[in-house]
C-alpha cells in the first residue's frame, strides 16, 4: 500500500516570491505573448501589401487607445524576452549559475527590460506619437 | 568502444544520440539557434519600425521593397514563427495533460504558424517584386 503519509511538494502559493520565479514564469508568458504578436506583424506586412486604404486602416487601429496599450505592453514583452533569452543563452553555456550571479541577473533582466521601452516609448512621443 | 566500460548501453545508442525520449537534442539545440539569430534579427525589426514612425504609405512600402530589407524581414518573420512553435510546443506539453487536447493544440500551433509565416513573407515579396 502506498504511503500516505509522505510529504508534499508546496505548490506556488506556498512558496516566498523570489525574482528567479518570477523571471522564468515572465520568460514563458512573453513568449505566448510574442507568438500572439506576430500576428500583428504579419497583419502589418498584408495591409501594407494590399495598399493605401489598408494600411492606413492598420495605422488607426494600431493608433487606437487599446492598439496602443498593447503596442506598450508587446513592446515591453520583446525587450524582457530578449534580454531574458540572451541571460538563459549564457546560463546554457554554463555561466552564471551560481546563486548571487543567478539572483542579479535576473534582476538585470527585468530593469533593463524596463529601461528599454521606457526609452524606445520616450523616443516614440518625442517624435510625435505613433502614426 | 563504450569510453566507460561499466555503461551497460549499448554503442549504438550512444552513436545514434537520440535519447530515452529518442528525439535528441534537435528541439533544444534549433530553439537556441533561433534565439540567437532572433537577438539581432529582433533588435533590427525594432529599429526599421522606429525609423518608420512617421512614414506616409509609399515611403513605408518604398522601404519594405528595399531588396535588403525585405530578405531580412523575411528572415525575420520565418525565424520567428519557428522559435515560436518551438517554445509553445513545450508550454502545452507542459501544461495539457488531456492527450487528443495535447495533440490538437499542437498540430493547430504548427498550421497556424505555418499559415501566418507564409501569409507574411508572401507579402513581403508581393511589396519588393510590385506585384
Amino acid at each position: 500500500m502506498a504511503q500516505t503519509q509522505r510529504p508534499l511538494s508546496p505548490h506556488i502559493q506556498i512558496y516566498k516570491w523570489q525574482v528567479q520565479m518570477v523571471t522564468s514564469i515572465l520568460h514563458r508568458a512573453t513568449g505566448i505573448a510574442l507568438a500572439v504578436g506576430m500576428l500583428l506583424v504579419v497583419w502589418g506586412l498584408l495591409s501594407l501589401a494590399a495598399g493605401e486604404a489598408a494600411f492606413n486602416q492598420f495605422k488607426v487601429c494600431i493608433g487606437s487607445p487599446l492598439g496602443l496599450v498593447l503596442l506598450v505592453g508587446w513592446s515591453w514583452a520583446l525587450f524582457y524576452h530578449l534580454c531574458n533569452g540572451i541571460r538563459h543563452l549564457l546560463q546554457d553555456a554554463g555561466a552564471g549559475y551560481a546563486i548571487p550571479q543567478f539572483v542579479r541577473s535576473s534582476w538585470l533582466s527585468v530593469i533593463v527590460s524596463l529601461v528599454l521601452v521606457v526609452a524606445v516609448w520616450a523616443c516614440v512621443l518625442n517624435c510625435g506619437g505613433v502614426a | 568502444m563504450s569510453a566507460n566500460a561499466n555503461d551497460l548501453r549499448h554503442p549504438l545508442k550512444r552513436a545514434r544520440g537520440l535519447g530515452s525520449a529518442q528525439s535528441g537534442v534537435g528541439h533544444w539545440w534549433t530553439q537556441r539557434v533561433t534565439a540567437a539569430a532572433l537577438i539581432a534579427l529582433g533588435l533590427w525589426f525594432v529599429f526599421t519600425v522606429l525609423s518608420l514612425l512617421h512614414a506616409d504609405y509609399a515611403t513605408a512600402r518604398a522601404a519594405v521593397a528595399k531588396p535588403w530589407n525585405a530578405l531580412v524581414l523575411i528572415l525575420f518573420v520565418a525565424t520567428a514563427f519557428w522559435h515560436a512553435v518551438l517554445g509553445l510546443q513545450v508550454v502545452v506539453e507542459d501544461y495539457v495533460h488531456t492527450r487528443w487536447k495535447e495533440v490538437v493544440l499542437l498540430v493547430a500551433i504548427k498550421f497556424l504558424a505555418v499559415l501566418g509565416a507564409l501569409a507574411g513573407v508572401l507579402a513581403v515579396l508581393r511589396i519588393a517584386l510590385g506585384v
